[in-house]
């Protein structure tokens, strides 16, 4: 076991799915000399050559759409998108291609190709840099919609993305990619969550704190503090946006009765709103408040000076889990 | 730039020579019987779709030499990417018609195993295919596959669409054996060529640093021996070829169109003396290589298919309803799950009643 970041632990899983079939290639915009912008795929060229890690042109519906044809040939492409903002000139082959394939082809055409991309604000970046576009993709049938949250989880659901007969958008926290934790790049993966279940981060009896990516790190930290005033918050990591493990989420609000999901996203139409729903829908005779969101407005990601006011942080995260307790 | 267009037989019927496509043995009796049955496929799904067999129908008619002639190159390891109006390409690759009236009839969204028959499903939304096709020749090169190269179909409109201009730099970046076939039949379903290119579209392939190849669209010899060459080039690693087929859309651009409305009908009587199977019989005829109990047959056997397919497109059942649920994941997911128990149990509800539900209305107009 060693203590290694974000951005390394998807590196090593990439690097084992690499290793355990040939079929496995990794394509995108600098991947490979440079092992991406923010060095996930650091060194897999110079291991595994040019031929399975390959730097494409600059297009990513053309990254999108050859990843679909060599998925037609056998191959599992991994592709990187290198920014969450970048991803909309490939959404085309995602959405009328990509996700329908299987569909449409009545299960004889499957199509494993991972799209990874890099998602959410708070590095400060220019516009296009920050966003997040996960709805887009839950709201389309035949994708597979995943988002990590720590080292230790990354590590395992990259593979666990790439074994994957079906496409899987494969979300990555960009400001998060530093975080450190012990990894323990031996367990086997089986023995392990599987893809399409949340993960209860912390346990906690009073109300139900549910996110993913950059913000579970934020919630874990807000239940701490809570703790301190007396709340027993319980978190939960989604991990899968869609499917949604909804089993998982009733099961805890049932308990809790009380439910905040945060999110970066605009609260407007985003996950959040499908789980109010669901929750009332599942949970209603258990709830003592109506489920409240927390994430971002309904505003275009701002300027960088300004996305601290956009951004949920720990604080308004707390404002929320307070207002569940005032009805 | 001149403008060269590949011609091996002439409208008249009359063989021509080109010094750098030889044709020796070919089977002209093969390639003429094999556009007569796919006109006459094309004939009678127009008419199917006219009695309401069919919703929707996009017709090939006056393509039929550059299908044809193109997919007859093809070796059997060789992949097809078609569009929506390749019938005579899915001919070729050995597809029954009936799967193409079951996709345009809307029993189901084109559900053949494309690599059963080499040849993808179709692709509606224009120009996509091209990557798929690249990316399918990235694969075919990865594998050290020497004997197998890839052919995708597309039109004069696509060569607008970015998706296209990515797979012409794909394509040539990677090297990848991959035959880009654009049927230039003049229409992106009203709009003309010029609306789309300043510059003749074969000639298009040359900034992308390939070869590009006008030929007579309506010449099933020339069409055979580009194709073949270029597909031959793909195999040996010489990378990409640009094949512009200059024919002409005789019929609407699908059942759904009126093209009175931006066309002349002199214009279409100008193309309909340049037709690609008159010409052929024409050779055949005065050749002496066919003789008219040959082409009594091919009418009979032009019938006889017509009459089948008739047949099977009208017994063509309805999917079950809860098929929709099918295979959307290739594992589970508990929320489509739901919704299909969810929709059995109101199905169910209707379960006593003799005619299934129809639409809100109907029943107080009975």
């Amino acid at each position: 076991m060693s203590k290694i970041t974000l951005s390394r632990a998807i590196n090593e899983g990439l690097r084992r799915s690499l290793e355990a079939d040939p079929k496995v290639m990794i394509m995108g915009e600098d991947v490979g000399r440079l092992g991406g912008v923010f060095r996930v795929t650091d060194g897999l060229q110079k291991d595994f050559g040019e031929h399975r890690v390959m730097d494409t042109p600059l297009a990513e519906s053309g990254i999108v759409g050859t990843a679909i044809g060599l998925a037609l040939r056998g191959y599992r492409p991994v592709c990187e998108i290198q920014f969450d903002g970048f991803v909309f000139p490939a959404t085309d082959q995602i959405v009328s291609q990509l996700a329908k394939m299987r569909y449409r082809s009545r299960g004889l055409v499957s199509l494993p190709v991972v799209i990874r991309i890099p998602f959410g604000g708070g590095i400060g970046a220019v516009e296009h840099h920050s966003e997040s576009p996960e709805v887009f993709f839950a709201h389309t049938a035949g994708l597979r919609v995943v988002a990590c949250a720590d080292p230790a989880d990354a590590f395992a659901m990259i593979q666990l993305a790439i074994a994957c007969d079906d496409p899987v958008i494969f979300f990555e926290p960009k400001r998060r990619y530093w975080d450190k934790a012990e990894v323990d790049t031996s367990a086997p993966l089986a023995a392990g969550l599987p893809l399409d279940k949340a993960r209860i981060a912390l346990r906690g009896d009073d109300v139900t704190l549910l996110s993913y990516g950059p913000l579970v790190r934020t919630c874990v930290e807000a239940a701490l503090a809570a703790r301190e005033d007396g709340r027993s918050v319980e978190v939960i990591d989604l991990r899968s946006l869609s499917p949604l493990d909804v089993a998982t989420i009733t099961e805890s609000v049932s308990r809790t009765g009380r439910c905040v999901v945060a999110h970066e996203a605009p609260v407007y139409a985003g996950l959040g709103a499908e789980i109010a729903a669901r929750v009332t829908e599942q949970c209603f005779y258990h709830l003592e408040a109506p489920v409240l969101r927390v994430g971002g407005f309904a505003i275009p990601y701002p300027a960088a000076k300004a996305e601290d006011h956009y951004l949920p942080d720990l604080d308004r995260i707390l404002d929320a889990v307070d207002r569940t307790f005032a009805f | 730039m001149t403008t060269e267009t590949i011609q091996l037989l002439t409208p008249e019927g009359e063989r021509v020579d080109h010094p750098s496509y030889p044709l020796d043995d070919i089977d002209i009796q093969g390639m003429y019987r094999d556009m007569v049955l796919v006109r006459r496929i094309d004939t009678e799904a127009v008419a199917l779709q006219r009695q309401g067999q069919l919703g929707l129908w996009a017709s090939l008619l006056g393509q039929e030499a550059a299908q044809i002639g193109s997919a007859r190159a093809l070796s059997a390891k060789d992949m097809a990417f078609p569009s929506y109006r390749e019938h005579g390409v899915a001919w070729c690759r050995g597809l029954d018609p009936v799967r193409l009236l079951e996709f345009f009839r809307g029993v189901n969204q084109g559900s053949w195993d494309p690599e059963e028959h080499k040849f993808h499903l179709y692709t509606i939304v224009i120009g996509d295919q091209t990557l798929h096709a690249t990316g399918y020749a990235m694969g075919i090169k990865h594998d050290g596959a020497e004997d197998e190269a890839v052919i995708v179909y597309f039109g004069d409109g696509a060569t607008s669409q970015g998706d296209v201009s990515e797979a012409f730099s794909w394509a040539s970046v990677f090297n990848a054996p991959v035959v880009f076939f654009c049927q230039n039949n003049q229409f992106a379903i009203s709009a003309s060529p010029d609306k789309q290119s300043r510059v003749p579209l074969y000639q298009r392939a040359s900034g992308f640093g390939f070869p590009g190849i006008r030929v007579d669209g309506n010449d099933v010899l020339a069409c055979y021996a580009v194709t073949r060459q270029a597909l031959r080039a793909a195999r040996e690693g010489q990378g990409p070829t640009l094949i512009e087929a200059f024919t002409y859309r005789m019929g609407a651009h699908t059942t759904t169109d009126d093209p009175t409305r931006y066309r002349l009908a002199s214009e279409v009587e100008a193309w309909r003396l340049r037709d690609p199977i008159e010409r052929v019989r024409s050779y055949l005829a005065h050749t002496g290589q066919a003789d008219a109990a040959f082409f009594e047959q091919v009418e009979a056997e032009a019938d006889a298919l017509a009459v089948r397919l008739r047949a099977a497109c009208v017994a063509l059942p309805d999917p079950p309803p809860l098929s929709v649920f099918d295979h959307v994941y290739a594992g589970s997911s508990a929320i489509l799950d739901a919704e299909r128990t969810q929709y059995a149990a109101y199905l169910e509800g209707f379960a006593d009643q003799a005619e299934p539900m129809v639409a809100g209305g109907m029943e107080a107009d009975r």
